[in-house]
């Protein structure tokens, strides 16, 4: 085991750094979260600064136009953006992350050159079409069905928690080809370009008023057979190859920004009167901070833990899991502490994105963190996986 | 950065624990608490596998390893339930020849001093030093503790002692970061004992381990576990890289904490002195809570025969209950992890002891 960062892990650090500081002054402020067109500008166009400095696909292999770095300096990468308050992925998230690592694995050269180098420019916004509303945590029983006619497949059916499709180009797409066959064996991957005849996309209201969430109705959709990734009925297997990309660093930007919001705390704190004092001066405040510290900071290790297997062996070790299941309920004890400091003005949403003096992001927070424990597999699916894949726990069925 | 286990590293973890198999099978260990908690025998098979002589630098008869390997060690000894003044015995090892040592913090009025039939000599932690008190010296009443495989005696006033040295902060670090790799080891052995009877145990026709109410239970404590070995871990490398007794005096490469790159070199920085502080606490907490709660979560997944002498739950939540209250409370760690992160770095990350 060693910490330690080599010359040149510090090097490729400095030299983003660097590039950093140089670009981040001249971006502005960030459109509103309502601003769905400035949004994706905002979002596409730091792909494209990210493409033009050679840093766009920094997880994709070296053949497709990024770097190939590790994934120690995918680590760094991430962790330099994040503190030093570069833009998040945003909608560039499906293609960067999931779709385009699927089409490396799986598409065809003509599909490839299609869509990759439009991905790294951020000339393509992704989405993905996976969940339905009766096919959530039992994904493989989706039921949107696609019957070949000709050189097409005619799509009908329904997709839900489409994060960006409002605003995206391409959906990766999993349909029924086979009713009769067991489940994960009747399903395909498809490329879905969003504006062909048939999809009416409608935004979904969070609880937290937000509304990047969609449901997509497709009304005998045309699809080409020729946006076939991988074989007919093959798609479930192709959904899943995908993870074989993981490395460890899905929740580094997520982790870091966390991290930041409890130095914010520590403000909050300070600036709260309580007792004739202040609310750091209360000890059971101060010491869920530091708790709260303790459990953050044991989860970057993890991570660094997971990343550098997924270095030695090219797959992650499995603490991604368990890495979800707690940070989710870790983040929402820190939501719940900054309500307990807030006392009634923890009824107060702020304007925008918040004023960290008030406190009015972390109200936000609270809503937010509910989610986390629900996307991306429940914490439930999470203990599942856990207890049957890791601890060799009886499956339930 | 390559944070995970050398070949050398998985390899020493296998040889203790093919080590405890073999020699502290839990029917031993349980026979221990019939002589103080120290089989004599056993103890120097201990030394002589070179357990407590870790972290002795090779040319002083040492092993010559760093505080990472001295971690995973410590971790399989309280998977095991091994028994005994392990922390303080490997700490004494740099200074004085006894081969059980006690280690403890001074308190301010009557001391609760642990494994009183065995031990040779006692190290004292003050404010004003490392103290060695002669085991002749103590004047031990009995007391009952709750671990069988702890036992302790009240002593009304601990004899000031023979100073070894002058106040060394690093000392408490040390007895700090090996609690805390014992307890790590507590959460996992509980998780075993748990995860193994809830696929043998059958109820309403299923293994219980079926149940996802049981299930869930076992992967909670697994995350626990998992989280907190990683912060032990953690905390291991960071003692090694800011003040390894086994590696060289400059072990070169460079840190990077939160925007602030650090070039390695052979003194302690105030930054690699937080860094430390933050580490060890922050283990510290997850190790100890991970050993409650998986010691607890062991105990209600076995059912009643978990609340039994007869079933082997209880020795780890009991061995955690012994291991806790030692080198400051949650609090006070959870306390100089609050400081460091405040606007006060440094000034108040009080020392422990």
């Amino acid at each position: 085991m060693d910490i330690r960062f080599s010359a040149e892990e510090i090097a490729f650090r400095d030299e983003l750094r660097g590039w950093l500081k140089e670009v981040l002054p001249t971006l502005g402020d960030p459109p509103d979260s309502d601003d769905w067109t400035a949004r994706r500008k905002w979002d596409t166009g730091w792909q494209r600064m990210l493409y033009d400095a050679g840093y766009a696909g920094i997880n994709w292999p070296s053949e497709f136009g990024a770097r190939g770095s590790t994934p120690t300096e995918h680590l760094i990468f991430l962790e330099e953006t994040t503190r030093m308050g570069a833009p998040y992925v945003g909608m560039n998230f499906v293609g960067q992350l999931h779709a385009g690592p699927t089409l490396i694995l799986e598409a065809t050269p003509e599909q490839r050159a299609r869509h990759l180098p439009a991905m790294l420019k951020g000339e393509e916004v992704w989405c993905q079409g996976f969940s339905e509303p009766n096919a959530g945590s039992d994904l493989a029983s989706l039921s949107t069905r696609a019957i070949r006619d000709g050189d097409h497949y005619v799509v009908t059916g329904q997709k839900i928690w489409t994060s960006f499709g409002h605003v995206a180009d391409y959906c990766e797409l999993l349909v029924r080809t086979d009713q009769e066959a067991p489940k994960h064996r009747g399903i395909t991957w498809l490329i879905c370009p969003m504006d062909l005849p048939g999809i009416e996309v409608r935004p979904i209201t969070t609880v937290a008023g937000s509304s990047e969430f969609c449901e997509v109705f497709f009304d005998e959709v045309r699809i080409p057979v020729e946006n076939r990734v991988g074989d007919e009925n093959d798609g479930w297997r192709v959904a899943m190859v995908t993870f074989s990309f993981e490395r460890g660093t899905a929740f580094i930007s997520e982790l870091l920004g966390t991290m930041n919001q409890l130095a914010e705390m520590v403000d909050i704190a300070r600036n709260t009167s309580r007792n004739g004092s202040s609310a750091w001066d209360d000890d059971e405040i101060r010491r869920e901070i530091g708790r709260l510290q303790a459990e953050y900071d044991a989860l970057w290790a993890l991570t660094k833990r997971v990343v550098s297997q997924a270095q030695r062996t090219g797959m992650p070790g499995p603490g991604g899991s368990v890495f979800k299941l707690y940070y989710a309920d870790v983040k929402k004890r820190m939501a719940d502490l900054a309500h307990r400091m807030l006392e009634r003005e923890a009824l107060v949403l702020a304007e925008g994105s918040g004023d960290e003096q008030t406190g009015g992001d972390m109200v936000a927070s609270r809503l937010y963190v509910l989610s986390l424990s629900i996307a991306a597999g429940t914490s439930e699916i999470q203990r599942n996986i856990i207890g049957e894949r890791i601890l060799g726990l009886p499956k339930e069925r | 950065m390559d944070f995970e286990l050398s070949e050398d590293q998985v390899a020493l973890c296998d040889g203790i624990r093919d080590l405890c198999q073999g020699r502290f099978d839990i029917d031993t260990v349980r026979g221990l608490a019939d002589c103080g908690g120290v089989d004599r025998q056993l103890w120097s098979e201990l030394a002589d596998t070179g357990v407590f002589s870790l972290v002795v630098p090779e040319d002083e008869g040492g092993v010559g390893l760093g505080w990472a390997e001295a971690g995973l060690v410590f971790e399989q000894l309280g998977r095991a339930l091994v028994p005994g003044p392990l922390v303080g015995t490997l700490l004494a090892a740099e200074v004085i020849d006894d081969a059980v040592v006690g280690f403890m913090e001074r308190p301010y009025g009557p001391a609760l001093v642990e494994y009183p039939e065995v031990i040779d000599a006692l190290l004292v932690l003050d404010r004003n030093g490392v103290w060695r008190v002669d085991a002749s010296e103590l004047s031990v009443e009995a007391a009952q503790s709750v671990d069988p495989l702890t036992p302790v005696g009240r002593v009304d006033l601990l004899p000031q002692g023979e100073q070894l040295m002058d106040f060394c902060y690093g000392w408490a670090n040390r007895a700090v970061f090996l609690n805390s790799a014992l307890q790590v080891g507590l959460a996992t052995g509980a998780r075993e004992l748990a995860v193994a009877y809830a696929q043998e145990r059958q109820q309403f026709g299923k293994p219980i381990g079926q149940f996802q109410a049981i299930k869930h239970k076992c992967a909670d404590m697994y995350s626990r576990e998992e989280v907190a070995r990683a912060a032990l871990y953690y905390a291991g490398c960071v003692m090694d890289v800011t003040h390894g007794p086994g590696l060289p005096a400059d072990p070169g490469g460079y840190l990077y904490f939160e925007g602030c790159t650090i070039e390695l070199g052979d003194t302690l920085g105030d930054r690699e002195h937080q860094e430390l502080v933050r580490a060890v606490s922050g283990a510290r907490i997850l190790a100890a809570e991970a050993a409650d709660h998986n010691g607890k979560d062991c105990v209600q997944v076995h059912g009643g025969m978990g609340f039994t002498w007869e079933i082997d739950a209880h020795l780890y939540l009991k061995r955690a209950w012994a291991l806790t209250p030692q080198f400051g409370s949650l609090d006070r760690h959870a306390d100089r992890i609050a400081n460091l992160v405040g606007a006060d770095p440094l000034g108040h990350a009080a020392p422990l002891g």
